[in-house]
């Protein structure tokens, strides 16, 4: 593990918790851009770059001015006055801790079956964006369309979801 | 740093830290939008672990996890449009995204 690992990993899990912690519900969405900025960067890290790039694209450049529009739009910014938690935040607490504890013991625990635990370092993978494009355009050739299909029927199904209605209309 | 940690291990663990936040968040927050954060973290998350084992794995020739990543990111887009559109026409409806003022389904 190298001290750029855990830079990273302290960026994001930082980002991670401001973006859930935070009153205003504007600096959430920013410190979530800090998260989804840090996970790009491990990506790049563990040598998958188009992946980190396409997160950067995809992650900061649409989901997150998507999560600022709707912020505005709703007029959410505003603190409501009986605190930003539900009725029962013990509840979420505990039940996060520990699902976080069973996997962490998991993982712990398994460390030697991982690949990677000799200590020699494996050697990046050589992955160029040409091999990815034929593996999309031949293996994976109907999982990339059904994908298209998706992202076509949930992105004209969302407008239509948050279309304004004319008075009188329902 | 301790000898037995590995760098799958390290990344396993970190993502595994994410979920846990993006759970606590979606679990106690009141406001929809940040339910939705906390659900885009946990894909992050998961995300994560796949180009870990990816990257680590004995076959990253093969391009599996990077491929489910991948379509894994096109799938939380999708997931982030409907739900953010959703809770925009919610807040027309009842002029709020508290989400435990929200007791009906019907408009």
């Amino acid at each position: 593990m190298s001290v750029v690992f855990y830079l990273i990993a302290g960026l994001t899990v930082a980002g991670a918790l401001a973006a859930v912690l935070l009153k205003n519900t504007v600096h959430c969405a920013l410190a979530l851009t800090v998260a989804f900025a840090g996970l790009a960067l491990m990506f790049l890290e563990l040598d998958a770059q188009f992946a980190g790039f396409a997160q950067i694209l995809i992650y900061i450049g649409a989901v997150a001015i998507l999560v600022v529009f709707a912020i505005l739009l709703t007029r959410g910014s505003e603190t409501p006055k009986d605190g930003v938690f539900g009725a029962k935040p013990l509840f979420g607490l505990v039940t996060a801790a520990g699902i976080f504890a069973v996997l962490g013991w998991a993982v712990l625990h398994s460390a030697q079956a991982l690949p990677g635990a000799g200590g020699s370092p494996t050697p990046a993978p050589t992955v160029t964006v040409m091999q990815i494009g034929n593996a999309l355009m031949d293996r994976y050739v109907l999982p990339l369309e059904i994908v298209a299909l998706l992202l076509t029927a949930a992105l004209i199904g969302a407008v239509i979801v948050a279309m304004h209605e004319k008075a009188g209309a329902r | 740093m301790s000898p037995h940690l590995n760098p799958l291990t390290g990344y396993l663990l970190v993502a595994a830290l994410l979920f846990a936040i993006g759970l606590a968040g979606a679990l106690t927050r009141r406001n929809a939008i940040l339910v939705l954060i906390g659900i885009e973290l946990m894909l992050n998350a998961a995300n994560l672990n796949l180009i870990a084992f990816w990257r680590y794995g004995p076959h990253p020739e093969a391009l599996t996890g990077m491929m489910f990543a991948i379509f894994s990111i096109a799938v939380a887009a999708a997931e982030a449009a409907v739900g953010l559109g959703l809770v925009i026409s919610i807040h027309r409806h009842t002029k709020t995204t508290d989400l435990d003022a929200m007791n009906r389904m019907k408009g």
